[in-house]
């Protein structure tokens, strides 16, 4: 078997199959396990009541992030089922022995921005989360993925999940992107091509020049996004990027055990003439700074475009109608000048210097429009002190903006920072589902550059009018 | 978590002919704050069936008493978006034990299958004929038989057949999960962890 060909996929996957089920899943190892406040609870009971232990709980990393304030982290957290989640987080963590990032710890941040930034991430390896963005790992050439409670239970109690193979799919864009077009852009186009459920079943590739010319954060923004398409994950091939990105960091390999691991992650790529199950091509060119118009995130276009009027009847078209209703907006309206309420800039999806940096970029030397709130937050302590360090927050102090504290904040509002009924948000983030942003929420998602140019001009804006040359 | 044995289940059902029901509408991100199983079936679809008051939508097909049964059948794309097995509770909590479609995301279909909530994915067409049948007549029963793998619209008698593996078929209508089956393993397990390099 070993001289068929093989993708980077079945490079990584077969080599973690304990066993395999006649007509049935595989038995999947699993390397690295996060676990945070929300999805983890119900399995740390179920452990109870079968009265099983960790079996390995050195490959298991719990931070707390959806829950959590991004104001006043240092005193208690006020809403009192959400601190009985971040307690329980932290006391199953200590009874079991597993490394727990809590709040104002300087590591704690969004489980899929402290992974990688601590080292814990690495090519090759299978990783999983009560949380379905896991994907963004796949940026490094891991497989990961989002799993459920009880899946949680499984990889705490053997390390193991059961997992039926995805089908595989290789999504190519070539050549080069034009300016202000960045990583977000790539993956709201990708999606608006393939749909929300375009990918369902299928493990994604990513490859071609624009992947390969990315950052390590960039990647992940794409990753990230790939279960919006319905695929189980997203990955990349692991190359120079990759390993400069990795070399160093705490957690990394160091020394011998770091020539090794490299000398292993060099394979990891797909062979000359593997096959997939569905292959996509695309054009940098034709990208352009996208902007969602609807309520999933296949419902993206170019930001100079109209709203499609739809070409469905029936169920379809009453879905179609039901969303652009809840929006408030019609077919074959634009998107430039619509009036925007709130921008958001995090989460796991944007929520890294790079993106900061960006943003900062455009609103050096403007003012936030009067009538926007906006909430900046990073995804980590790390981020947030180099955002202090590099002089980004001084950009935004003297635009009029606020650096809130780290965690998921408005991407789902699971704490404080909702979306009031009605109100439209230009979001960084990667969901722009009914109610997401909070009861009634109308989101808007884009890339950092255009969340910029919506917060100092107060309407959706084509951000490379305002870009310096 | 224990679960109801699956055989055959022979109900009348709901209809929601929505297409990319997300798992925010089944279960919105702030009722995720529980840390027990518990109560999420009142919370199932909420801002689709009450209002900001606490008042129930009166439009809304599960406020609407016409409709009952243990089978939810949904459009196209059910249970896209997040990984929350919340969402599958919720509905299993409420009180069904089936969710038809023509169409299921990956996580919603994995999460349900394991606990105890059986998708059955079927056709577009034969979605279609559910939903004529229930709306001519709201009581119609459908059957689904796990052993046969077919569901059936009884007033009818049309039938379809459904895909689901052994493994999970057998679990199913055992009432077993998979935990059972990989602490049986775990002597395999621990060697194959030896020779990880991470
Ligand atoms: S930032 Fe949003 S998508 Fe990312 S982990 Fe938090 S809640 Fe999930």
């Amino acid at each position: 078997m070993s001289q068929l060909p093989a993708t980077l996929f079945d490079k990584v996957w077969d080599s973690h199959v304990v066993r395999k089920i006649d007509d049935g899943p595989d038995v999947f190892f699993i390397d690295r396990h996060f676990i945070h406040e929300v999805t983890s609870p119900v399995a740390f009971l179920g452990l109870e009541g079968r009265g099983l232990k960790v079996m390995f709980p050195e490959k298991t990393f719990a931070t707390a992030d959806h829950n959590t304030p991004t104001i006043n982290q240092h005193l208690p957290v006020q809403d009192p089922l959400s601190a009985n989640q971040l307690k329980a987080l932290e006391v199953n963590s200590a009874k079991y022995g597993i490394s727990h990032w809590g709040l104002g710890n300087p590591k704690n941040g969004i489980v899929h921005v402290v992974g990688p930034e601590n080292g814990i991430t690495l090519p090759g390896m299978t990783i999983v989360c009560g949380d379905s963005h896991t994907s963004t790992h796949g940026a490094f050439g891991a497989i990961a993925f989002g799993i459920g409670t009880s899946e949680v239970e499984m990889v705490l109690s053997s390390q193991c999940i059961m997992q039926p193979k995805p089908k595989k799919m290789r999504i190519k864009v070539n050549g080069q992107l034009g300016k202000g077009i960045s990583p977000k852009d790539v993956i709201l186009y990708i999606i608006a091509k393939l749909t929300a459920a375009g990918a369902t079943g299928y493990f994604v590739e990513y490859a071609g020049e624009v992947f390969e010319q990315m950052s390590m954060e960039g990647r992940m923004t794409v990753c990230n996004m790939s279960i919006e398409m319905g695929a189980r994950g997203g990955m990349i091939a692991p190359d120079e990027t990759t390993f400069a990105y990795i070399k160093g960091r705490e957690k990394a390999p160091k020394g011998e055990a770091w020539d090794k691991a490299l000398a292993y992650w060099k394979t990891l790529k797909t062979d000359e003439g593997a096959a997939f199950d569905l292959e996509y091509e695309y054009n940098a060119a034709d990208i352009e700074p996208m902007i969602t118009y609807g309520t999933n995130p296949g419902m993206g276009i170019g930001i100079t475009h109209h709203i499609p009027v739809s070409q469905e009847a029936g169920a379809g078209k009453a879905s179609y109608e039901k969303s652009l209703n809840y929006m408030g907006f019609h077919e074959d309206e634009g998107m430039l000048g619509k009036k925007v309420d709130y921008v958001f800039i995090g989460s796991c999806t944007n929520g890294r210097i790079e993106d900061f940096r960006a943003f900062a970029s455009i609103v050096k030397g403007r003012k936030k429009a009067d009538h926007v709130t906006a909430w900046i937050v990073p995804g980590s302590h790390i981020v947030e002190q180099q955002i202090k360090e590099e002089g980004i927050l001084d950009i935004l102090t003297a635009a009029g903006f606020q650096l809130r504290q780290p965690g998921c904040s408005a991407c789902l509002a699971m704490n404080d920072d909702k979306i009031p009924a009605g109100k439209y948000a230009v979001s960084t983030s990667n969901r722009n589902f009914e109610g997401r942003q909070g009861p009634g929420a109308r989101t808007l998602l884009a890339s950092p550059l255009v969340a910029a140019a919506a917060a100092v001009t107060g309407v959706v804006t084509d951000p490379r009018v305002l870009l310096a040359d | 978590m224990a679960y109801d044995k699956f055989t055959i289940l022979k109900s009348s059902a709901v209809p929601m002919p929505i297409e990319n029901v997300d798992t925010d509408q089944i279960i919105p991100a702030r009722f995720l704050k529980a840390t027990e199983r518990k109560g999420f079936g009142d919370n199932l679809f909420r801002d689709w069936r009450y209002n900001t008051d606490d008042t129930p939508k009166r439009d809304f097909v599960l406020n609407n008493p016409i409709y009952t049964g243990k089978i939810l059948v949904g459009g196209k794309n059910f249970g896209s978006g997040s990984s929350r097995e919340h969402a599958a509770w919720a509905i299993y909590d409420y009180g069904f034990r089936c969710v038809v479609s023509s169409f299921f995301a990956d996580i919603f279909k994995n999460n349900s299958l394991n606990i105890g909530l059986l998708p059955v994915q079927i056709t577009p067409e034969f979605l279609d004929k559910i939903f004529t049948a229930i709306e001519a007549d709201p009581k119609t029963e459908l059957e689904v038989n796990l052993q046969d793998q077919i569901i059936t619209i009884l007033a009818t008698g049309e039938k379809a057949s459904f895909d689901i593996n052994g493994y999970k078929k057998h679990n199913m209508m055992n009432g077993f999960d998979d935990i059972d089956y990989l602490q049986a393993m775990k002597g395999d397990i621990q060697t194959f962890a030896a020779k990880s390099i991470y």
